[in-house]
């Protein structure tokens, strides 16, 4: 299982140890081969909901749970026929955008109107 | 929106639904005043940049240098990773896998996800993938070589299944003409693949030579 949560009840204190531990010499750079986000909206959309666990806004385990479940059932079907189309974050914007409004903090409405806006927005932009 | 909108010429790149998705959510949190913007860069920096494989990267030049330390580690990984100050990790147990010549150690969790972040920062993609969590167990050596990483056959390769109780990490053999080096910069050399056991830890000279 996942034990996400237990770090990010600590994402304030971590933050703090982490960034004071940057600014001394041990500042080194990093060679990592391989992006940790492949798009800027999967950091986006980590960030939020890190950001909004941190504000108290859902616990990080509610979170969690529908994460797993996406995740589980989305392999249950990758089994049955082809595999997998979905990526890890688009299981984890599912997680959060059910989460939100299970927990009545945004509007399945809002969500659709808002997307549809942005595309719109999108097409507009040439 | 219809498809006959979209402009193929001219769109640099579309963005994909899920993008767009995101982008609204992350819009309507913020009129709702339920976030700031920067509030998710700091977020993201914090786990991309500043927490990273670098306390990982420590853990392991620490090792390198002193004996007694890395005897600390490959006993008890949780106390010897708190030596350092890196906390965080309370309720997991961590476990570290020493590579020899003759050993290889390489770390996954088969259920889902589970991976060490205090000590190596977010996980990469792949790592969560269903293709490695199911390959890595049946055929750990060919899907080391997808990852670059040849072993001769005479290596044993040993695959350490993660879950919420326990965590590993993989303390990397030393390169070779590094003696000189000072903890600092033999940290700088270990990479988060190293600490998977995906790839090696090689020095800049290394690399160069092979390609």
């Amino acid at each position: 299982m996942d034990n996400y949560d237990r770090l990010f009840g600590n994402a304030g204190y971590i933050a703090r140890r982490i960034a004071s531990d940057i600014s001394g010499p041990a500042a080194i750079p990093r060679r990592n081969g391989e992006p940790v986000f492949s798009e800027p909206w999967e950091s986006r959309i980590f960030g939020a909901a890190v950001a909004l666990c941190e504000r108290g806004l859902f616990e990080w385990d509610e979170f969690r749970e529908r994460l797993i479940s996406e995740i589980a059932s989305a392999d249950a079907q990758a089994n049955v026929a082809a595999p997998a189309a979905s990526t890890y974050y688009e299981h984890f914007l599912s997680a959060l955008e059910r989460l939100l409004i299970d927990k009545g903090i945004c509007a399945e409405e809002e969500i659709e109107q808002l997307t549809n806006a942005e595309s719109r927005d999108a097409h507009d932009h040439h | 929106m219809s498809e006959q909108e979209s402009d193929k010429g001219h769109h640099p790149r579309p963005l994909s639904p899920a993008a767009l998705r995101a982008k609204a959510i992350e819009s309507l949190l913020v009129e709702k005043g339920l976030l700031a913007s920067d509030a998710i860069d700091s977020v993201v920096e914090i786990y991309e940049k500043d927490v990273g494989p670098l306390n990982g990267a420590k853990v392991v030049a620490r090792a390198w240098s002193d004996p007694g330390y890395k005897r600390r580690l490959l006993e008890d990984g949780t106390p010897a990773i708190a030596e350092l100050g890196f906390g965080g990790l309370q309720g997991e147990h961590m476990v570290v896998v020493e590579n020899t010549p003759r050993v290889h150690n390489v770390v996954c969790c088969t259920l889902c996800s589970c991976y060490p972040w205090p000590v190596l920062g977010l996980p990469p993609t792949w790592y969560k993938s269903l293709a490695y969590r199911s390959r890595i167990v049946r055929e750990p050596r060919a899907v080391l070589r997808e990852f670059g990483l040849e072993l001769a056959e005479s290596v044993e390769i040993r695959v350490w299944d993660s879950s919420a109780e326990i965590r590993y990490l993989v303390l990397p053999e030393r390169p070779p003409a590094t003696a000189e080096m000072s903890e600092g910069d033999l940290a700088s050399l270990v990479t988060r693949d190293s600490l998977i056991g995906v790839a090696r830890v090689e020095t800049s000279q290394q690399a160069i030579s092979n390609g």
